[in-house]
């Protein structure tokens, strides 16, 4: 926006986001987080192509603290981005638009990430 | 683009305080956005102490009682004081609506009050919409036929046509929609945003318009419409409970449709 000689008024700091406005942000830093965790699938990848010793290496790693933090947030960031990638599928068949949808839908999506990835914690460790 | 802090000279400073009339009981302090283009300085936050027991129940009530009693050169855009005109759209306590229709008891603590987000702003609360405007005059917001009018008779809708209309024509350009939307902040001059699109809506679902192809052609590039990624501010922040968000997702599907 080019304001000339104006000043430009307020809008990321003084706007109250509604959950839906907050959640479509959340849904674009899943993504590029999403993007980042892949080179660290590629990484367990390459070294379990590349040899035992180098494959022990990447399994310490992300055995370690670290490695377990990086790995719950990946499980979060792609169950978010994945359940409300469905939401906006409804909304592009045009449903779910209404206000008290958008609430209903965002409690349900937010409500399935926290299952789906609990869930999938429980799994990996019990096996 | 992405910007999310403002450019140089755009960030308000602390301004002025104004202090409540001795004796009062029922005191709100309102802080508000002050712009003025002659002083050359950067905008201001000046705080108004206002007696709620002696003044009217709404935001616009509390603005006209600091205009006339406290500091005349306060500027806002104000007309019709029932929602009608959409003269009164500005950010009030986070949210972009019409002063007129916003109580004041709805708003907790200080009530903060800026013009419509992201835009030049003229004076105080009143903020260039030259831009909106100039998108508006770009979807052609009027009917288009070829074929003649019936003779002695106008153009004819059933119950059910002219139902399609029904939360697209009581938008009053208000701009608040239009305002709220972070696509619209980025790529303003790209991207129409909701209102112009709610009204370019209205018009392709208008069963007497002829022109539905032309106008699903000029929304036909990357940037008119699909700059919304259904964050649904518009839709959230509409004063009048209508549903631009929505409108714009019927756009999508449309052009979908028809490929």
């Amino acid at each position: 926006m080019t304001t000339g000689n104006r000043p430009l008024s307020p809008h990321m700091k003084i706007y109250k986001f509604p959950m839906n406005g907050l959640m479509s942000g959340a849904h674009r830093v899943t993504g590029v987080l999403l993007s980042a965790g892949t080179l660290f699938f590629a990484y367990w990848l390459i070294a379990a192509a590349y040899g035992p010793e180098s494959y022990a290496t990447a399994q310490a790693f992300f055995g370690s603290w670290f490695g377990q933090i990086v790995m719950l947030g990946y499980t979060f960031c792609m169950y978010y981005h994945l359940v409300n990638g469905v939401r906006h599928l409804r909304w592009d068949m045009v449903t779910g638009l209404e206000k008290q949808d958008l609430i209903a839908s965002g409690r349900v999506g937010i409500a399935v990430t926290a299952i789906l990835t609990v869930a999938t914690w429980i799994i990996g460790y019990s096996v | 683009m992405v910007e999310f802090s403002l450019p140089p000279g755009s960030d308000p400073v602390v301004g002025k305080t104004f202090k409540a009339p001795s004796g009062a009981k029922n005191v709100k302090a309102f802080k508000i956005y002050r712009y003025d283009p002659d002083s050359g300085n950067n905008p201001q936050i000046d705080t108004f102490e206002i007696d709620l027991d002696d003044c009217g129940p709404m935001i616009l009530d509390a603005l006209i009682k600091i205009k006339n009693e406290v500091d005349a050169t306060l500027t806002f855009r104000r007309s019709c004081r029932e929602g009608i005109c959409g003269s009164c759209a500005m950010n009030i306590d986070g949210t972009n609506t019409l002063a007129c229709l916003k109580p004041i008891a709805e708003v907790k603590g200080d009530c903060h009050i800026y013009p419509l987000p992201h835009m030049p702003v003229i004076k105080d609360l009143v903020p260039d919409l030259n831009l909106p405007y100039a998108q508006l005059r770009s979807i052609e917001p009027w009917m288009q036929a070829d074929t003649p009018a019936p003779a002695n008779q106008e153009r004819l809708q059933s119950i059910e046509e002219r139902e399609k209309l029904d939360g697209l024509w009581e938008c009053i350009l208000c701009f608040s929609c239009q305002t709220s939307c972070p696509s619209y902040w980025w790529n303003a001059d790209k991207y129409l945003g909701p209102a112009v699109l709610l009204q370019a809506y209205r018009w392709i679902a208008d069963s007497r318009d002829e022109a539905t192809g032309k106008r699903l052609d000029y929304l036909d590039d990357p940037f008119k419409v699909y700059r919304c990624h259904t964050i649904m501010n518009c839709t959230n922040t509409c004063p009048k409970g209508l549903n631009p968000g929505k409108a714009i997702a019927e756009i999508k599907k449309l052009q979908f449709e028809r490929q």
